[in-house]
């Protein structure tokens, strides 16, 4: 059955069910089976939800024999970043401090997935509460790159990109607050977006930085990518900060055909600290997209390098403030102590990892008394700049393109004793989250037998540009189909 | 307030009052009181991960209407911001406030005082989020090895309104206290519920020699819930903070707490313990832009305030004294109006309402709102005073009767048969009976002592069990006489 | 601007977090070197800039007034690490 079914885009699978190739049991099992085989090695899951996932294949295979119209995702097994709110089930934010934390309610993304007849396999590594850029600050285990198991899978959302990549869902949600999507998207050679922030509801997503952060897929393709968006993205009147927008349908935008768009290519995303092979194989990809009729022109986004200051105190700011809530009163892990403070105190030290802890630190720190001007409000002025160099950029043009990642996916170990070295590289992807417009990241090549991602950044609420020009990319290329097997070689399926 | 002639005292209040409204300012958990515990709580309100906050629209109408009552400008831009601090009562371990830009900025109000008007000025009011209950096992915060907590208040709204450091003596700060709950009372933004805490007040005083025209240093005393604590918390603090200047030290600025059963304040935390609360926007929740329209919209549900009700009433005839004590609360002052609706003698209405329908409620413990006793049904005893269908005397049994069966006038001067005796003819014999009964005092009165015919009139009310219209047998009596 | 160990024990302290010696000494080190690098932004002259706090504008975000569901006892004291008769239990209340 694996043969038949795993490895499939969620569309393939769509077909498969809907003229009864396969059953929705059958799928499942597969995934489950995949899971068992594969997850020892590259440990994306931290629950697998084996009963409850065949229990609900079984409802839709029920429906599919009562002839009921199967909807786009109904049917397919999928599995969530463990910082998205599943009722009576476990989300640990890959912490000690949340190992037990079994919330009473759902995510939006988590109902919305329900309702779209999705199959949950289960919850997935990542960085403990999201913060970290290789998926190394798990509490619980370190997940590793299919494409080379002594490679980091890139984080935070680690588990949700080497799920995908390493067949272990057909698709996956992850959150990316400064490029925890779009950077193991590129690190594991998968489909990855960012959508532009309000446009998915963080209801029922564990915060790290609010302003910030925001959910999104991790697919194989880019058509299964729009899918994905069509069920999780829209208005929800319990976030206020949810964008009452009428969202289109994104498969609209699935056109083989750039011709005449407008193609920005920002130079401070080529600079310092790049890969020159990685901006080789951007470049490259950027000629294919020439050759497909894109007006492609070099731009300037000059306030780039003060992004990575500004991100980090913003950041932290925010993070210090909602990861107050974790004090051993109403949930998640207690230290004992005679006294309040002193358990307040020891519960933080022992719930929370030294990353954490560090992020804890500096955003308390910017936001104290006599700080706070030269920090908080100085990055949310200079935020401010950010987002202006963006709208300026837009004025001339539909996307604006770069390499997702400074370099691809690194060894465990190589980048965790520095850690300013390793804010260092987010450059190519915090500015987004701070201007709160939408990026994707592709397959578009390797290095070294590592994928590496080309980033396409699109104005707020213009995902559809970037579905296009990914979706005309992906048509024109093979990178998207190539595979990791689990001894490290690249291997061609020609499986399309 | 002068302190043994040295000192002047200088206070300003702080003054947290629930808003009434249906739900929490940031979820949909009722905000009842009572209840048991942790069972008016969701996600939002327990602080849970991934929870989120969206502001109740009612109170922010609230917040304009109390802010409007309070003559204070409505800002056209506010936000909330969180206010970080650790305390196990407070979810999220920050409170969703406002910091540099609160929904109303400078107001104020006058007060009064031995004849005395003065202004006191309002700094802010900004709306914010309640904390959980906490419930300790021993005696006292402080003795108790172990504490509880009940998160049903949490997220109740709250606006905290902030007074100029303007109040210089007890009476003021009572007065202030005094004509501020009343105006709340009266918008009907909360119910005013001292005792079950939905007003409270911190107070910060600080003592300065007289003539000084800085301020001396101030202590904070947090969470009083009644006008007779804060009255015995100031004397004892303005005593306390006396003796501290007398003997050559200083003040401490800190914050302090009330112990009503001792009668003390007591150091909550000092200056240097106190809180960095690292104040920033709150990323959780969109800012409020304010338009006229909005304002407008609001201040046409304003109801009449104590100040224009007590003025009309004066115009009416009432005396100031006999104004104020009928609009101390909204409660009686709807009640009074309620029945001026049918009765026109704002003057009769005013007496029986203080005198005798007040001491009535007050013997049986009841509040103006649960009255058995209608506004109209009083308005109708009065009118038939009024009609001379019973009198004055016979009416205040009337009225006890009314008030222990909830029957109307009429029906009570019916079945009861207590009709004044009108009837000339009927009182004519009774009269002639009287005076034949009573010959001696017959010639008195013909020879000139006036004082006689009291007697007489006295005894045909007694022969009649004081039915008799007084008037008609006065006059029927002197015309007998003469 | 510079951190010394005085100013990460206050913060520590600010955020109730008990830091070991060696933590309370890297945390030094680790701010230091990070607000070292982030004291670039005082190059860019942002006197007249308007801070961003919401990355997309939007205001008067409001619900109605009406009463929803609130969760039972037990849902809210599920996840407790000490919940008896309905409380969520705290040990002696220290005031500082």
């Amino acid at each position: 059955m694996e043969s038949v079914s795993i490895g499939k885009s969620v569309s393939e699978l769509h077909e498969l069910l809907v003229h009864k190739d396969i059953s929705s049991t059958e799928l499942t099992k597969a995934y489950i089976d995949r899971i068992q085989a594969v997850d020892p090695d590259l440990q994306a899951y931290l629950t697998v939800l084996e009963d409850e996932a065949m229990a609900q294949a079984a409802e839709v295979d029920q429906k599919i024999a009562q002839g009921e119209t199967l909807k786009p995702l109904e049917g397919i097994p999928m599995a969530l970043k463990d910082n998205m709110c599943t009722e009576g089930i476990r989300t640990s934010c890959a912490s000690k401090m949340l190992e037990n934390f079994i919330p009473p309610y759902n995510a939006t993304v988590t109902n919305r997935l329900r309702a779209a007849g999705t199959i949950l396999l289960g919850k997935l590594n990542m960085d403990e509460f999201a913060m970290g850029s290789s998926t190394e600050n798990s509490y619980f285990t370190k997940t590793r790159n299919p494409w080379n198991l002594e490679c980091v899978p890139g984080g935070s959302s680690g588990g949700s990109a080497v799920a995908v990549a390493g067949d272990e869902a057909t698709f996956t949600l992850g959150s990316d607050t400064g490029g925890s999507i779009r950077q193991p998207a590129a690190f594991c050679g998968v489909v990855g977006m960012k959508p532009t922030y309000g446009a998915v509801s963080r209801l029922g997503l564990i915060a790290f930085a609010s302003s910030l952060d925001q959910i999104g897929p991790f697919t194989k393709t880019v058509r299964d990518n729009a899918l994905v968006m069509n069920a999780i993205a829209g208005y929800d009147a319990l976030d206020s900060t949810s964008v009452p927008y009428e969202t289109p349908d994104y498969t609209k935008f699935l056109v083989n055909d750039i011709k005449g768009l407008r193609i920005g290519i920002p130079r401070e995303y080529f600079g310092e600290g790049i890969d020159p092979d990685v901006a080789k194989g951007i470049k490259a990809g950027i000629q294919t997209l020439i050759d497909l009729g894109a007006e492609v022109a070099e731009c300037s986004l000059p306030h780039t390098e003060y992004a990575i200051p500004a991100y980090y105190l913003i950041a932290t700011a925010e993070a210090s403030s909602n990861l107050a809530r974790y004090d051993g009163v109403r949930y998640g892990y207690r230290a004992d102590s005679n006294d309040v403070l002193g358990m307040f105190k020891k519960t933080r030290a022992e719930g929370f990892g030294q990353e954490v802890k560090r992020r804890i630190m500096l955003g308390t720190y910017a936001l104290s008394s006599g700080y706070y001007d030269a920090y908080y409000l100085k990055a949310q002025k200079v935020r401010t700049l950010i987002k202006q160099d963006f709208d300026k950029a837009f004025e001339k043009f539909d996307v604006l393109l770069s390499p997702t990642a400074p370099t691809p996916a690194f060894k465990f170990g190589e980048k965790s004793a520095d850690p300013l070295a390793m804010y260092l590289s987010d450059i190519t992807t915090v500015p987004i989250n701070l201007a709160g417009i939408p990026a994707i990241s592709i397959p578009a090549g390797f290095v070294n037998g590592l994928p590496i991602g080309m980033q396409l950044m699109g104005k707020a609420f213009g995902e559809g540009a970037l579905y296009r020009v990914a979706y005309t990319f992906e048509q024109n290329t093979n990178y998207h189909s190539l595979k990791p097997n689990l001894s490290g070689e690249v291997l061609t399926c020609g499986s399309r | 307030m002068v302190v043994a002639n040295k000192y002047e005292m200088v206070c300003g209040l702080e003054v947290h009052v629930e808003l009434q409204t249906k739900t929490k300012i940031f979820c949909s958990c009722t905000t009842e009181f009572g209840g048991e515990q942790n069972t008016h709580v969701c996600p939002v309100c327990l602080g849970m991960p991934g929870a989120l906050p969206v502001l109740n629209r009612e109170v922010v109408n609230y917040a304009i209407k109390a802010g409007l009552a309070l003559n204070c400008e409505i800002a056209e831009f506010s936000k909330f911001d969180r206010k970080n601090y650790f305390y196990p009562d407070l979810s999220k371990n920050y409170q969703t406030s406002q910091f540099d830009l609160p929904i109303c900025g400078k107001g104020g109000l006058e007060i009064e005082v031995d004849g005395e008007k003065k202004w006191i000025g309002i700094t802010r009011a900004h709306m914010e989020e309640d904390a959980g209950k906490l419930v300790h096992s021993g005696d006292t915060i402080t003795t108790s090895n172990e504490s509880s907590v009940d998160y049903n208040r949490a997220g109740v709204p709250l606006l905290e309104i902030v007074s100029e450091p303007d109040m210089r003596s007890i009476p003021e700060v009572l007065a202030y206290l005094e004509k501020l709950v009343q105006i709340l009372e009266y918008t009907e933004v909360s119910d005013c519920r001292l005792e079950q805490g939905s007003v409270r007040f911190d107070i910060n005083v600080s003592l300065r020699p007289m003539g000084a025209t800085t301020l001396g240093t101030r202590t904070e005393t947090k969470n009083l819930n009644s006008f007779s604590s804060v009255r015995r918390c100031m004397e004892y603090e303005i005593a306390r903070q006396a003796r501290v200047l007398d003997a050559g030290e200083k003040v401490v600025q800190e914050t302090r707490t009330w112990d009503e059963g001792q009668g003390v304040t007591l150091t909550l935390r000092s200056k240097e313990e106190a809180h960095d609360y690292r104040y920033f926007p709150e990323p959780d929740l969109a800012p409020l832009v304010i338009d006229r329209e909005w304002v407008e919209r609001i201040h046409k549900t304003l109801p009449e305030l104590p100040e224009a009700r007590r003025a009309r009433l004066q115009v009416l005839g009432l005396s100031a004294y006999d104004a104020g004590v009928i609009t101390q609360s909204k409660a009686l002052s709807d009640f009074f109006d309620a029945a001026l609706s049918s009765y026109e003698d704002a003057k009769t209405l005013a007496n029986w309402v203080m005198g005798d329908v007040t001491r009535l409620l007050n013997t049986n413990q009841c509040s103006v709102v649960d009255s058995p006793i209608s506004a109209a049904q009083l308005a109708e005893l009065l009118g038939l005073i009024d009609k001379g269908t019973i009198s004055g005397k016979i009416a205040k049994s009337v009225l006890e009767d009314m008030y222990s069966t909830g029957k109307d006038a009429g029906v009570i001067v019916k079945e009861k048969g207590l009709a004044q005796i009108s009837d000339e003819g009927a009182l004519l014999g009774i009269i002639d009976d009287v005076i034949s009964a009573n010959p001696q005092s017959a010639e008195d009165y013909r020879a000139g002592k006036d004082r006689a015919i009291g007697f007489l009139v006295g005894q045909i009310m007694k022969a009649t069990k004081g039915q008799a219209n007084p008037g008609l047998v006065n006059k029927l009596l002197k015309e007998k006489l003469s | 601007m510079s951190i010394s160990r005085e100013d990460v024990e206050y913060v520590a302290a600010l955020a109730r977090l008990e830091l070991t010696e060696q933590e309370t000494q890297e945390y030094t080190e680790q701010l230091n070197s990070i607000l070292g690098y982030a004291a670039m932004l005082e190059r860019l002259d942002t006197t007249d800039v308007v801070p961003t706090a919401h990355a997309v504008p939007l205001h008067n975000v409001l619900r109605e007034d009406q009463v929803g569901s609130s969760i039972n006892h037990e849902k809210a004291l599920r996840n407790a690490p000490d919940g008896e008769e309905g409380f969520f239990r705290v040990p002696k209340i220290s005031l500082t």
